[in-house]
C-alpha cells in the first residue's frame, strides 16, 4: 500500500493541465467560473481520496501490529526461526553500529569543544558530550543506521517472498506468515536494537573521551567528574526506552512494507526504500514525543530538578 | 433417477464453490462461479491468462477472500473458520505454486520437511526418510537435499514443490500451471507425476493450466473460464464444463480457439479494448 505516491503525481499533472487550460484555453471556452468550480471540486476530491487511502493504510497497519502481538503472546516462535534473525540483527550489525557510535562521540567532542572554548568551559566537555550521546544521539543515530541496515533488508526479503509467492506458500502449508516471519523479526529488533544502542553509547563515550583527552588535552579528572555530574540513571533509561520504541517501529514498518510489496523488482525496491523513509520519519516523531513525555515525567518525579 | 444422481453428486462433492465473486479494488475478476468437485476427480481449469483461474484456486484454499459467495471443503465453509482452524484445514490441501515458491533461505531437504516440522510430531529420522522417499518418487536424487533452491533448474524446482505438497498426504492437490515454462519432455514428466500421484493415493486434483496437452492427458473433467471482459451480457464466466472429449467437439468459437491455439480476432479485440485482458 503506497497511498502517498500515485495520487500526488496524478494530482500534480492534473493541476498543471487545469492551470494551462485556464491560462491558455485552446478550444471553445466554458465559462471561467464553471472551470474554476470544476478545478476546485477535483482538488477537494483528490485530497479526500488521499485522506481516505491514508486512513485505510493506517488502519491496515494497526491490524498488522495487533495480529503480530496476538501471535507473539499466543504461541512463542520456535528457536529455528529466532536464531537466524537474532544473528542478522544483533551480531551482523555490531561493526556498523560501533563505528557509528565512535564517530558520533568524536564529532560531538570536536564540535562542542570549540563552542565551549569560547566561554572557557572546556572542562565541562565530558558532561555535554555524554549527556547528548546517551540521551539523544546514540539512540537516534543507531536506530537510523539500523533502519537502513536491518529494516531495508527485512522489507526487501519479505517483499521478495511476497512476490515469489513464498508467503502464500507458508499460508498454504498451514503456517501463519505473521507468526513465522514477523514475530521473530520483531523480537530480534525489540531485543537487539536497545542492546546495540548501549554498544553505540559505549563506543561514543570512548571516542569522545579519547579525542578530548588525547587531542584536546582536557584533564581526565574534570572530564569524568563533569560527566558523572551531568549524566544520571534517568538519562540512560531515557535513551534505552527510546531505542525500545525505535526497534519495534523499525521491525513493524519494514515487515509491513515487505508484506504489502507490489509485484516485480520495482515493487521490492520501493518496499525497501519506503520502509527506511517511513521508519526514519517515525523515529523522529517518536523521539520528539518521547522526549516531551519523559521530560514531563521527570519533572513530576523530581519537581526541583532540571531535565 | 436423474435428480437422485444429481443429489448424490451434490452430497459427495468435496469442494463446493457457490456463487463465488471476487473483486480486487474496482476490478471484478470472478463473478458468480459455481463449481462442485466430487472426490477423486482430476479437474483441469482452463482459460487464457488473466481470466481468474489462479484466483479461483487461491480462494478455494482460503488465500483470497471471496467478495460474495461461499466455499465449502468437505462440508465446512472455509471462510467461517478461525485462523487456527483454517491452518489445520490446510493440512488436507497440497498446493503447487506456479514458480514452486520454495523458501530460498532453506535447503531442499528443509523445504520438503517444512510441513512435517510445522505440524507433525515426527522424529528426525522419520522426517529424513519421508523426505528422501518423496524426493525419489518425483525422480530427484538424494544429493539435492543439501542444495538451495537457486541451484536447481526450473523443472527440478517444480518437482521439489510437488514433493513438498505431497508430504502430508493431502486429500486435495492443486497445481498452478504445473508445466508452464518447462520443455516438452519435462512437461510430460510432470504430467506423468500428476497421474502417478493419483493412482497411488485417492486424491482430488485441480490443475490450472493453459497447456492443452496436460489437460488431455490428466483430466477427467475440464472447466473453462474466460475473462469477464469477453463475456456476452448475462453469460456465465464458466463457458465450458465437461469431459475432454466434449471439449474437443464443443462448438463454442472461444473454446475452439483455445483448444486449437488460434488467436482469431483476439488481437483486434485487444486493440479495440486498449488492454490485453
Amino acid at each position: 500500500m503506497y497511498p502517498w505516491g500515485a495520487p500526488q503525481y496524478r494530482r500534480a499533472r492534473r493541476l498543471c493541465t487545469n492551470f494551462m487550460s485556464i491560462v491558455a484555453p485552446n478550444n471553445s471556452k466554458p465559462r471561467l467560473a464553471a472551470r474554476i468550480t470544476g478545478w476546485f471540486t477535483e482538488w477537494v476530491s483528490d485530497w479526500g481520496e488521499l485522506v481516505i487511502s491514508s486512513c485505510i493504510a493506517l488502519g491496515d497497519f494497526c491490524l498488522f501490529i495487533l495480529s503480530t502481538f496476538r501471535w507473539m503472546f499466543s504461541r512463542f516462535p520456535k528457536g529455528e526461526t529466532l536464531w537466524p534473525n537474532f544473528y542478522q540483527v544483533g551480531v551482523s550489525s555490531l561493526p556498523v553500529v560501533a563505528l557509528t557510535g565512535t564517530f558520533i562521540g568524536v564529532v560531538l567532542a570536536l564540535q562542542s569543544s570549540s563552542q565551549l572554548g569560547h566561554y572557557g568551559l572546556t572542562n565541562q566537555l565530558g558532561g555535554v558530550i555524554n549527556l547528548t550521546l546517551v540521551r539523544e544521539l546514540g539512540p537516534v543515530l543507531a536506530a537510523t543506521m539500523l533502519a537502513g541496515r536491518v529494516g531495508s533488508a527485512m522489507a526487501a526479503e519479505l517483499g521478495t517472498m511476497r512476490v515469489t509467492e513464498q508467503i502464500d506458500a507458508l499460508s498454504a502449508m498451514g503456517a501463519d506468515p505473521i507468526h513465522y516471519l514477523v514475530v521473530p523479526r520483531f523480537l530480534a529488533c525489540l531485543l537487539f536494537i536497545p542492546t546495540l544502542t548501549i554498544m553505540a553509547d559505549f563506543m561514543g563515550v570512548a571516542g569522545g573521551y579519547f579525542y578530548s583527552n588525547i587531542w584536546l588535552n582536557i584533564d581526565q579528572h574534570y572530564y569524568w567528574t563533569n560527566s558523572a555530574k551531568f549524566v544520571n540513571n534517568f538519562d540512560l533509561f531515557t535513551g534505552i526506552l527510546k531505542s525500545l520504541f525505535f526497534g519495534s517501529a523499525i521491525s513493524l514498518i519494514s515487515c509491513y512494507q515487505g508484506f504489502n510489496c507490489k509485484p516485480g523488482a520495482e515493487g521490492v525496491g520501493k518496499a525497501a526504500t519506503s520502509s527506511f523513509v517511513f521508519a526514519f520519519i517515525v523515529i523522529l516523531i517518536l523521539d520528539l514525543s518521547l522526549g516531551l513525555s519523559l521530560k514531563a515525567l521527570y519533572e513530576s518525579w523530581y519537581p526541583g530538578g532540571t531535565y | 433417477m436423474m435428480i437422485e444422481q444429481l443429489l448424490d453428486q451434490e452430497q459427495e462433492s468435496i469442494v463446493d464453490v457457490e456463487k463465488l465473486s471476487v473483486t480486487f479494488g474496482s476490478q471484478e475478476v470472478l463473478k458468480d462461479i459455481t463449481l462442485r468437485i466430487p472426490p477423486g476427480q482430476t479437474l483441469a481449469l482452463l482459460g487464457e491468462s488473466g481470466c481468474g483461474k489462479t484466483v479461483l484456486m487461491k480462494s478455494i484454499i482460503g488465500l483470497v477472500k471471496p467478495t460474495v459467495g461461499t466455499i465449502e471443503f468437505d462440508g465446512e465453509n472455509i471462510n467461517q473458520l478461525t485462523e487456527r482452524q483454517l491452518s489445520r484445514m490446510r493440512l488436507r490441501y497440497g498446493f503447487i505454486f506456479q514458480n514452486a515458491a520454495l523458501f530460498d533461505s532453506m535447503t531442499i531437504g528443509q523445504n520438503v520437511a517444512f510441513p512435517l516440522r510445522q505440524h507433525g510430531r515426527f522424529s528426525d529420522n522419520q522426517i529424513r526418510e519421508m523426505v528422501l522417499s518423496r524426493l525419489s518418487e518425483v525422480g530427484l536424487p538424494d544429493s539435492v537435499v543439501f542444495k538451495k533452491p537457486a541451484e536447481l533448474s526450473g523443472g527440478m524446482r517444480k518437482r521439489v514443490g510437488l514433493a513438498r505438497a505431497l508430504i502430508m498426504n493431502p486429500e486435495l492437490i492443486m497445481y498452478d500451471e504445473p508445466t508452464t515454462g518447462l520443455d516438452p519432455i519435462m512437461s510430460d514428466v510432470i504430467n506423468e507425476l500428476i497421474l502417478r500421484t493419483r493412482s497411488r493415493n485417492p486424491v482430488t486434483s485441480i490443475v490450472v493450466t493453459h497447456d492443452m496437452h496436460t489437460a488431455r492427458k490428466v483430466a477427467d473433467r475440464v472447466v473453462m473460464l474466460i475473462p469477464r471482459q469477453r463475456l456476452d451480457p448475462g453469460e456465465n464466466q464458466v463457458i465450458f464444463d465437461g469431459s475432454v472429449k466434449e471439449l474437443e467437439s464443443c462448438r463454442d468459437r472461444r473454446v475452439q480457439q483455445f483448444v486449437n491455439g488460434e488467436a482469431g480476432e483476439r488481437l483486434m479485440e485487444m486493440r479495440a479494448n486498449g488492454h490485453d485482458q
